[in-house]
């Protein structure tokens, strides 16, 4: 069972030679082989690749090399470059892309000597908040694979609640790692914006994306966050801000820590009461460890959600342009090129895409920029000054990660707007290219489904973040608990 | 197929996506019902107010000039739909 | 009624750099097909662009020679349009905050100055190449991402020799600043023109017709001289123009109108999220400023000035950069720069160009690329721009002959020996000893009895053929002043 392994178990482990680096990953790849024909996280192994890098990983370890991912299995959503292997974000226009580059984070697993393996399932190109809308299929939760295991990295949540990977890496646009991993049950961490290189991200909406680690506990997603971390002079949007050593951070300590709870979240209008429960219930936890909460506002939550899909989808329509079967990708023929993109594009994206690209190329559209496009930068102007002013009172914010826990497969699928506002909690960390976190505050009765808890934090704050998190997972036990996979 | 906001058969050949006629309508439908909601945020006062085009402000990031080793034409051309002669070929383009 | 032109030009420029705006792939022509690639110059998934600082280096130099206005801050936006050539199906360029704006170009222009104000000048991203076959068409990306200069001109111009007048005073301010090396054959300069007519004296403007795509100045010329007048008689002929691109057929000669586009352009102009803006600090623009060279007319007018020269030897020295540079060492402290110039554009170019065209010559008999060779420039001469001045000094104060100094200038450009040190060597130095001459002045006098006959009878002319002989009996040295004085006292006496 090693596969059930944290990371810093794993890396002790493999440091006192009790187990190999090919061990761990070969009950990995046991435990997907067991149980992803029911899950569906994973869109693709690259096994025989994967096991040479375990061997090399060992041979490292036996030369007296230590790091904190030397060895460990560590799978990416399928929007991350990994040189010569395919890349698809889920799409059937990019089915049989084989990348001839790596991402700034895959290099920088490498020379951590992590064991890059597997390409997890997700919404096409980051669009949706389900998994549904992947081409190949949707992942299922865990703990009840009727329903959704949230998107759109639910390939990546789904793999760590189920032990398929000892960690794995998403992109939160709008709430994509926090969302699934609130709804699957585990850590999942989006930087601040520029904390992380976005070379070789896939692009879905260029100034909210950002990388991030999902994990089984705090102190991994604060040891993942560190190793992807930093500047990139390939990626111009990267800040040259250190990075720290984020499992110093893990103090175990709140005494003295202002969390904000802003009304506009608890009062708003769908919030399952027992996800408000168990959030409330964390709050009051929280106050026992040390930290005092307060009740902040942030006045343009309301805004959060029309501000993001124009901004997104904008964004989205000029980034998805280069999918045209002409240098790669599918191609659908056509008497001349304009035909051969219609046909293509038409054929190769599925539906939630084409209505974000064609809802972006509206809003950018000429007697329209103004009213749509300017208009929302403006109010992401209004909802950053909100998070940047109660930052000046509060040192970290607190809130439900999601409105409701996981819904069903198929629930909101034809209802697109319902859809977005699934996500009203987690966007506006984005436009605000704040750092925000989720990890698991509870369950729901029956059927027994994780709630998450999400945590707000200012630019470069993710130290605080990790901090309350990891303080207040070791005072809870919602984090052992393991859905039943049989 | 032109709805209450906007006319989806031109904003999807705006966008080289071409549409079926079942798609055009609930495209069409769905999309109508997203820019209502949109509408809030004319309600909104913006007036002095800049626009947030990057969310970390970073001004002058520049690389050296310096020439690097490019990819071979094999490899520039191995996903391509339509390889010949070392260019990528496409439908004849006429102006 | 008459017609006037009013005439806007849009120049794109490749600017020189060592790599490419956003990636490191080489700023090179000429390489096989997509070999000049990388994933972000092919818009591959998930790349990024990094603005070239060169770039906008040499964009802001462009601003500066071009008298514009540098504002505090500048940005990328992405421009929206499908096309096989364009990678990413975006191009990056700057809309509503150029890195310049507001300049002017002066220029002579049919005898006098003309100016032509600038719009702006700015930085963007070149496309690839599309090769067009009988059935298909095939792209080539090694000039995608290329930087690009945009340099949009208001409609100040009024005819097509004026158009062609103002893209060379345009290249030549390029070329000078090392912007670009504007070379046409390459591609590295190409063209769209707006063109209307209105009655002349108007002050409304008539239907803009674009004729996109010109890759040479003759080409932009012979376009207007087709449209111009096209345009006209359709007006006078009672019709009407309608706003339309037009293309220039070279080999035609004619421009013919473009498809029209079932939908108008719509361009979705937006920032572009992955590149920061940009907001020059006095440090950088002073590193730029320090790049600064002075404009091709303002060196005319201040080499017609200073040394007192012709136009036509001052044009000279304006087109050939090095050669004016050169001159302007060799005329330091000379009594006749006039003279200098002389020698410098007659002799010394001829020479090395006879020099150079031997070495290709020879170097081409060996199987040598044209870009693998080398040959004498003005930096290898064997003698200083100083040992000019001296040889043009020795003519001045008449030691040696015009004659004599070719030779020493032959010997000069062999040896690298100083003038002084040839002619002390060669005894060329002019005779102008009245005994020796007067000697030399008899013979020749008795050597020619018909001439002298002439001279006599009032044929003054006749004097040049004795004047001749007396210089072949000296060899070139005598003093041509003195023997002809000492000729016409003989023959009067
Ligand atoms: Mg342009
Ligand atoms: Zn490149």
């Amino acid at each position: 069972m090693l596969n059930t392994l944290t990371i810093s178990e794993t890396t002790a482990r493999l440091q006192r030679r009790e187990i190999s680096a090919r061990e761990v990953l070969a009950a990995c790849l046991d435990q997907v082989r067991r149980v992803d024909s029911k899950l569906h996280a994973f869109l693709a192994l690259d096994e025989p690749d994967a096991l040479a890098q375990a061997e090399a990983a060992d041979k490292r370890i036996a030369a007296g090399e230590q790091g904190p991912l030397l060895g460990v299995p560590i799978a990416l959503k399928d929007v991350i470059a990994v040189r010569h292997q395919r890349l698809s974000c889920g799409s059937r226009i990019l089915e049989n892309f084989v990348s001839p580059y790596d991402a700034t984070v895959t290099g920088k697993l490498r020379a951590a000597g992590a064991v890059i393996f597997g390409r997890l399932n997700m919404d096409e190109f980051a669009m949706g908040s389900s998994t549904e809308n992947s081409a190949f299929g949707p992942s299922r939760n865990p703990w009840d694979r009727e329903r959704i295991p949230g998107g759109s990295s639910g390939g990546s949540a789904v793999a760590v609640a189920a032990d398929q990977c000892i960690a794995a890496l998403g992109s939160d646009t709008g709430g994509s790692i926090r969302q699934p991993a609130a709804l699957c049950g585990c850590v999942g961490l989006k930087p601040t914006y520029g904390r992380v290189s976005r070379y070789g991200l896939v692009a879905y909406a260029s100034s909210l994306d950002q990388i991030g680690p999902f994990a089984k506990r705090v102190r991994d997603a604060a040891v993942l966050l560190g190793a992807i971390s930093g500047y990139d002079p390939k990626d111009s949007t990267s800040v040259a801000q250190p990075v720290p050593d984020y499992s110093a951070a893990l103090t175990g300590s709140l005494r003295g820590l202002r969390l904000g709870l802003p009304r506009e979240y608890f009062a708003a209008g769908g919030l399952d009461p027992q996800v408000k429960a168990a959030v409330d219930a964390a709050v009051d936890k929280l106050r026992e460890l040390g930290a005092e909460p307060v009740e902040i506002s942030l006045p343009h939550t309301d805004y959060a959600v029309a501000t993001y899909y124009i901004i997104a989808t904008a964004e989205a329509s000029a980034n998805l342009a280069r999918f045209d079967g002409v240098r790669y990708g599918l191609r659908v023929d056509g008497k001349d090129p304009i035909e051969l993109y219609g046909n293509t594009r038409g054929q190769g994206f599925g539906d939630e895409v084409k209505r974000r690209i064609i809802l972006g190329t509206y809003v950018l559209s000429s007697g329209y920029y103004d009213a749509y496009y300017l208009r929302a930068q403006k109010v992401r102007t209004l909802i950053r000054r909100d998070f940047l002013k109660a930052f000046e009172t509060v040192d970290a914010i607190v809130t439900p990660a999601t409105p409701t826990v996981a819904f069903r497969l198929g629930e909101k699928s034809q209802d697109p707007l319902q859809m977005y506002l699934s996500d009203i909690f987690t966007l506006s960390c984005n436009l605000a290219g704040i750092c925000g976190l989720s990890l698991p505050c509870g369950f729901t009765r029956s059927p027994k489904l994780p709630i998450g808890l999400q945590l707000l934090g200012r630019p470069f704050g993710e130290e605080t973040l990790l901090r309350v998190a990891h303080t207040y997972e070791q005072a809870t036990g919602w984090h052992v608990q393991k859905p039943a996979l049989d | 197929m032109a709805g209450a906001h906007m006319d989806v058969t031109d904003v999807a050949h705006l966008a080289r996506i071409r549409l079926t006629p079942a798609e055009e309508q609930t495209l069409g439908r769905q999309l109508d019902q997203i820019l209502d909601y949109m509408e809030q945020l004319k309600g909104l006062d913006v007036s002095g107010v800049e626009p947030t085009a990057h969310p970390f402000p970073l001004v002058n990031v520049m690389r050296p000039d310096e020439a690097r080793p490019s990819l071979s034409q094999d490899e520039a051309l191995r996903n391509a739909p339509a390889p010949a002669n070392g260019l990528f070929m496409v439908p004849k383009i006429v102006e | 009624m008459e017609y006037e032109a009013v005439i806007g030009l849009e120049t794109h420029v490749q600017l020189k750099t060592q790599s490419k705006m956003w990636c490191g792939c080489a700023n090179t022509f000429g390489s096989p097909p997509n070999t000049n690639v990388c994933p972000v110059c092919l818009g591959m998934p998930g790349v990024l662009p990094v603005a070239n600082e060169e770039a906008l280096r040499l964009t802001v130099l462009t601003g500066l020679l071009l008298n514009c206005e540098i504002p505090a801050r500048a940005k990328f936006d992405r421009k929206n349009y499908f096309y096989p050539d364009v990678a990413k199906n975006y191009q990056i360029t700057q809309y509503d905050q150029p890195s310049t704006r507001g300049g002017h170009v002066d220029f002579e222009f049919q005898g006098g100055m003309a100016r032509v104000r600038i719009t702006r000048a700015h930085l963007e991203e070149d496309v690839g190449k599309n090769n067009h076959f009988d059935r298909n068409s095939g792209v080539d990306f090694n000039r995608a991402g290329v930087p690009l200069l945009e340099i949009v001109s208001e409609p100040d111009l009024t005819s097509a020799d004026m158009a062609y007048e103002y893209l060379n005073a345009l290249k030549d301010i390029l070329v000078y600043g090392g912007i670009s090396d504007c070379d046409m054959e390459k591609g590295m300069v190409r063209c769209d023109v707006n063109v209307s007519v209105r009655p002349k004296g108007g002050t409304g403007l008539g239907a803009k017709i674009e004729i996109k795509n010109m890759n040479s100045f003759s080409g932009v010329r012979r376009a207007l001289t087709y449209e111009i007048p096209r345009q006209i008689e359709v007006l006078q002929g009672g019709g009407t123009l309608i706003q339309s691109t037009r293309r220039w057929d070279d080999a035609g000669g004619i421009t013919e109108e473009m498809r029209t586009k079932e939908h108008a352009h719509d361009y979705r102009y937006f920032p572009e999220p992955d590149l920061m803006p940009f907001e020059p600090t006095p440090e950088w623009l002073a590193a730029v400023k320090s790049r600064m060279v002075e404009l091709p007319l303002a060196r005319k007018q201040r080499f017609m000035k200073t040394y007192e020269l012709p136009a036509g030897d001052a044009e000279v020295f304006k087109n050939d950069v090095p050669l004016g540079h050169y001159f302007e060492t060799a005329a330091q402290g000379a009594a006749n720069p006039k003279a200098v110039a002389n020698w410098v554009i007659n002799n010394l170019r001829a020479r090395l160009a006879e020099t150079q065209a031997r070495e290709i010559a020879e170097q081409e008999s060996l199987g040598l690329e044209r870009s693998d060779m080398t040959f004498t420039g003005l930096s290898d001469l064997k003698f200083p721009p100083q040992a000019l001045r001296d040889l043009v000094g020795l003519v001045e104060n008449q030691t040696l002959s015009s004659s004599a100094a070719q030779q020493v200038f032959v010997e000069m450009f062999e040896t690298g020996k100083a003038p002084a040190d040839i002619v002390q060597e060669k005894g060329l130095a002019q005779v102008s000893d009245t005994g020796a001459l007067e000697a030399l002045c008899d013979e020749a006098i008795a050597a020619n009895p018909g001439p002298a006959a002439d001279y006599r009878s009032g044929k003054l002319a006749a004097l040049n053929r004795i004047k001749g002989h007396v210089m072949k009996l000296s060899q070139g040295k005598a003093n041509p002043g003195l023997v002809g004085e000492i000729l016409e006292r003989k023959l009067r006496a």
